[in-house]
This record gives structure tokens, sequence and C-alpha cells, in this order.
């Protein structure tokens, strides 16, 4: 019967059915790092377990730590301890950690796919939701609690149920300057943030066909923001292309071996899913989020809603809340929306293809002096590297950008860089919640290409119609 | 772990949608790293004014009549976002046992279950319709029954409610997940020879 790459991911790795209860699902891949391990670390202590496969699990810091000169101690107490405390806990459990001067740092889920750890076909799992970001190499991929972390760490394993599956078909062409950022903000926008919920979402389609590895992971990694555990794309040739060479693919088969195990995993032709949902690429403008949720999202030449304009009472009470947080007006044009900060990074769009794509908007152009900061962060060290070796860091200087070192950043704002109250931010992160960038800041999700518009305008713009120079 | 049976609890209501979790807890208190110590940390930047110490009057869930309250009722896709198990936990040291919801986030959900929390999927229909009771009476509480899988209203009212049987079972008995599965250690290892692992 022909089944799809879920179907086969998860039989490969049931280790015991148990009746009537939740199944033991093995783990390849166990990604740590500081802000969700620590209490699970405690708790193996506490019942005087030890890591099961220290050889499976990798831990890296991102979240916490400085952008800034990586030389100097992190100056917040409870960041800092943080940060020893995961570099401690690897130490005495035997884990491999990329530590902040290691050059194969960076997040979490930046790093796990640069450095050949994911897969195609492996399981995986890291106490946080964005997780299904590795989902684009093919693996079943998705974010845990500490509870659960503790209980990977210990037994290799996790209770699961099967989930539903979830086609989600973008066929078509892009018009040009459409990136993957636009077509899975049109996705949530389409089926809500809860409209993934109980499922695993394969992403299917000429256009996703067509996008490279790093687009794929943009669009898997906002899965969970539309409620979707887990998003895949089925291995390809652009999945092995990817990842020949890269630092953690097995040396002791032959690549050929490789390929055709893992072209396994894709799902077989005629495979069935519990709901399809299809959209056409031709018809994806450039997107901005206008509220605190991810799907309140609009395309550039669209407005923010009226509120009549909505019918259900839920929705509508949720956009009144939305707009008076944001500080908007029924009906605004989104091109008359104004911002004054910028941040280019995160492990949705801060790997090398979306800095090239906000350079290149750059290039010859001033940041506006409307804007009180224009942050690019890189989501790796690798990544920050390799820009640099293409000069990107001097083009996004000269243009009066801050190029920082790598890490998670203002996407959460657990450093230092963070929004203020009435702050408006151009954001290439995942999520717009209430506060998410700083108490009280305004949070606008686009993709680099629009993010880097609008610092150089001080407002969003059609990326479609850029005089690039 | 904790368990979980029954429940006589006041209610407290939280009328907003996809109540995600940078709102339960905001980011800064996820530098600790211990596993309690929370309560005061829930829904802060709702629950506080700027000085983050006055109450802010305007949130509902610190009206006097709210105070005590162990069961939350709240909308859809509750506990969406982070994967954050900071969540139920401060939702825990607050003194919240039991949510009610039409929809409840995946990673959130499972979460509940490991910190002694029970998560009840309603239909919106009662969900609204609690909704209307909680405001219009005072002290308004439920009885909740997990063996029974029943919700009972002041009025004498049952609602029965949907759950997984192993999720019952592990709240009711409020079982240590982790020595469960190391019961079928054995299994685990057999895997792991048959995949060439070890
Ligand atoms: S970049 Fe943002 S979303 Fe990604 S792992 Fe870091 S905090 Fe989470």
């Amino acid at each position: 019967m022909a089944k799809n790459i879920y179907e086969k991911i998860w039989e490969a790795h049931v280790v015991y059915e148990q009746p009537g209860q939740d199944s033991i699902l093995y783990i390849d891949r166990h990604y740590v790092h500081e802000v969700t391990s620590p209490q699970a670390f405690e708790g193996l202590r506490l019942a005087g377990r030890k890591v099961r496969r220290p050889d499976m699990t990798f831990a890296t810091m991102d979240h916490n730590i400085p952008t800034t000169d990586r030389s100097k101690p992190i100056t917040d107490a409870l960041s800092r301890k943080q940060v020893e405390t995961l570099r401690n806990n690897c130490r005495e459990f035997g884990i491999r950690c990329f530590d902040i001067t290691d050059t194969r740092n960076g997040i979490v889920h930046v790093i796990g796919p640069e450095l050949g750890l994911t897969q195609p076909g492996m399981t995986v799992v890291c106490g946080d939701s964005h997780t299904a970001t590795h989902g684009a190499l093919g693996a079943l991929a998705f974010g845990i609690g500490t509870s659960e972390v503790e209980h990977v760490l210990a037994t290799q394993t996790l209770l699961q149920r099967k989930s539903k599956t979830m086609q989600i078909c973008v066929n078509g062409t892009l018009a040009p300057g459409i990136t993957a950022k636009d077509v899975i903000l049109a996705i949530i926008g389409k089926i809500g943030a809860n409209g993934g919920t109980g499922y695993v979402v394969e992403y299917t389609g000429d256009v996703i066909r067509n996008f490279s590895m790093e687009g794929r992971l943009t669009i898997c990694n906002m899965s969970i923001e539309a409620g979707a555990r887990a998003g895949l794309v089925s291995p390809d040739d652009t999945t092995f292309a990817y990842l020949k060479g890269r630092e953690y693919i097995p040396k002791d088969k032959a690549w050929e071996t490789l390929i055709s195990e893992w072209s396994a995993w894709a799902s077989d032709p005629g495979c069935g899913y519990d709901r399809t949902v299809e959209l056409n690429g031709a018809d994806i403008e450039p997107q901005v989020t206008w509220g605190t949720s991810p799907e309140m999202v609009a395309p550039i030449s669209g407005h923010v809603p009226h509120l009549s304009e909505i019918t259900d009472a839920d929705r509508r009470a949720a956009a009144a809340r939305a707009l008076e947080y944001m500080g908007l007006a029924e009906g605004t044009p989104i091109t008359d929306i104004p911002v004054n900060k910028v941040f280019i990074g995160s492990c949705t769009n801060g790997r090398l293809e979306d800095l090239r794509d906000a350079a290149r908007v750059v290039q010859g152009y001033k940041v506006d002096s409307s804007i009180d900061q224009a942050l690019v962060v890189p989501g790796s060290q690798q990544v920050k590297l390799e820009a640099e070796r293409e000069g990107l860091d001097k083009i996004f200087r000269e243009a009066g950008f801050e190029w920082r070192e790598s890490g998670c950043s203002m996407c959460l704002a657990m450093n230092d860089d963070r929004l203020n109250p009435g702050d408006r931010c151009a954001a290439t992160s995942n999520r717009n919640f209430e506060g998410r960038q700083g108490k009280g800041g305004r949070t606008h999700l686009v993709s680099p290409a629009m993010a880097a518009a609008a610092a150089v305008k001080g407002h969003f713009v059609d990326i479609r119609r850029w005089a690039y120079k | 772990m904790e368990k979980f049976v029954t429940l006589h609890g006041l209610v407290a209501p939280l009328d907003r949608m996809n109540v995600d979790t940078d709102q339960i807890i905001p980011k800064q208190f996820l530098k600790r790293i211990e596993r309690t110590g929370y309560a005061d940390a829930l829904f802060y930047d709702w629950r506080f004014l700027a000085d983050g110490k006055t109450p802010n009057p305007d949130f509902e869930l610190n009206a006097p009549r709210y105070q005590g309250a162990s069961i939350l009722l709240a909308r859809d896709n509750f506990g969406c976002g982070s994967s954050r198990e900071h969540a139920p936990w401060a939702l825990h040291d607050y003194g919240f046992r039991c949510i009610l919801a039409p929809s409840f986030a995946d990673i959130f959900y499972n979460n509940c279950f490991n910190n002694g929390l029970l998560p009840i999927r309603l239909d919106g229909k009662i969900v609204d319709k609690l909704f209307h009771e909680v405001r219009a009476c005072e002290g308004y509480a439920l009885d909740v029954n997990l063996p029974d899988q029943t919700i009972a209203t002041p009025s004498g009212e049952v609602i029965s409610f949907e759950i997984g049987a192993f999720l019952k079972e592990r709240l009711l008995n409020g079982w240590d997940q982790i020595a469960l599965t190391l019961r079928h250690e054995d299994k685990i290892l057999a895997y792991e020879r048959a995949r060439g692992i070890i």
C-alpha cells in the first residue's frame, strides 16, 4: 500500500506498540539548548539516571547569549548561570556541546541541518517548538516539553500517539520577489493559527519542490505557527545536494547507498492524507502580519481589516484587541505602516540565502533616518563567516545596519536585544505575539527582502517593485 | 507526579483566543533553572501594570471574586506557540489544576499531563455557556470527575468530556513516565540491536 513519509518514519521507529496506550517511539537526534533543559538534567540527577545515548544528543547555546563581543563574559547573572549550567550538564553527562566560542555554535535549528546532523528518515526532537524546521530534510521533527526532554535523555524514546496527516500543496509559479516566508505566512493566513493542530503536515507541489533547502527550512519552521507540531518535505535531489559533504554525514557508507536509503523515505505516489489544502503559488503576494497572531496577515496590496469584515465573534474580539495593542486603525493600507526597528535573523530567516536576499535590497541604499535600530543577526557562526566571506556584512554596515554575532537575539528578546514599549519592528522571525520581542513592542512578520526594504523606506513597500542597484 | 482524580474548584474566565505561552509566562522568567516558583510570573504582562507589581484592575483574573480559582475557563487554541513547560508550571504554581477550552495547542496539551494538570476540550457552545454562567454567578464552582469523565455545574447539569484512555490513566495514577518506559528497556535494547545502533 502506498504510504506517506510520516507513516514510513513512524513505522520504522516504533519500539513498542502498547495496547490502549501511547507507542514508544525511538528518537534518532535529540537537540538540547540552555533554556528548556536544566530542569530535565536535574531530574536525571535526582533519580540517579544517566543519558542513554549521549552520542545521539547534541547541545548548543543560542537563546540567552549576547550577540555582541563573545570574548567578554555574559553580564546578566541569570543568563550566565543558565549557560554555565548547560556547559556543566554536558560535561557531566558526556554530551557534545557547541559552546559559545565554537565555530559550530548557532541557533539549534540552523546548525542541525548545517552540520548534517539532521538526515532524511530520522526522528528529531528538541525542547523547542520550532524543531519542525528539521522536517525540511525529510525528518520527523517536533518540539517537546522539558519533562519529555528528560524522558528522551533517560530512554532515547518518547511516548507518542499517531497524528493525523495533512498535505499542503502549493502549485504553480511564484512571482519574482516572493519567498518561502510569504508562502508560509499565506498558508497560515488560510488555515489559521490552529488549522494544523493534531496534524503532521507534508508540504508538496511545484513551488515547494523548486525551493532551495533554505526555503524549505523556512516553510517547515513555521508549521507550529499553524498549530502543526511537525512539517516535512519528502527528500529529493535538492536534499541530497544540500547534505553532501556536511560534517556529520556518515562516512562509512558510499554516497550512492545513502541516497538510495534516503530516497526510500519519500512519500509514495498515490499515498493518502487525512486532509489536503491547496494554494496557487501565482496568487501569493508579499505578506505582512498586522496583528498579534501569525494568522493575522495581509498581502502588501491589502489593508488592516475593518472589524466589520470579520464575522466570527471570537476572531473579531481578538482582532480588536490586536489592533489596540498594535496601535493600528482599521483599514490602514499595509504600505502606510511605518516602522522604527528592523530585525533580520532567527531560525526562520537567519540563513545565508536570507542574508543575501536582504543585502541585495539594501545594496547602494541607506537605512532611513526614521529607523532607530536595524539589526542583522546571522543564524549561526558558520552563516556569519560565509556571509562575511561574500562581503554581505560590509553591504549591511554601509547601509547603516548593525552586524552581530549569531543567536536567537531579538526573536524572543531574552538577551539585551529587545524592543522598547511602542517600538514597531519589521521582523523576519516567526512570532508576533504581544511582548514577544520586548514588552509593549509591536512586531510585523515579513520576509528578509521586505524587512530590508522597510529599513530603507521607513515603512512597508512592495518588494516586487524594488529598484535594485 | 501529582495525581488528578476529582476536583471541586472555583472557576476563573480568560476570554481570549490564541493565548500563547509567551503570555502565560514571558521570557524573562525562563532564565531560572528551577521547576517551581513561577506563580507570580503567570500572565505577568497582563496581570500587572507597567511597574510589574501593581495588579492591573482591568485584567479579569485579578478580580477579588476569582481569587483562589483552580479551574481556568479559556478559548480556542489555548497554549499555542513556544513549547516552554514553564507555562504549565506557572499555571500549576498559581493554583490551577484544570483548564477548560474548545481546543489546546498540541505541545501544551501534552505538557499538562506531565504536571498533574487536566486540560479538557469542550464544545465551543458549552464553553460559551460556561463563560456566561461564570460571570453571572459569583463563587461559580464546578465539580470535575476524571474517572467518570464528567463536569457537574452548580445547577446539577452534567457535562461529559473525552480524553485518551492512556492520558487518563497517567493522571489518575500520577505515574512517573520514565519509570514506566524503562520497564520496556529490553525492547529498546532489542530495537537498537536490530537497527545496528549498537
Ligand atoms: S530564533 Fe526564535 S524561534 Fe528560533 S529557536 Fe531561537 S527563539 Fe526560538
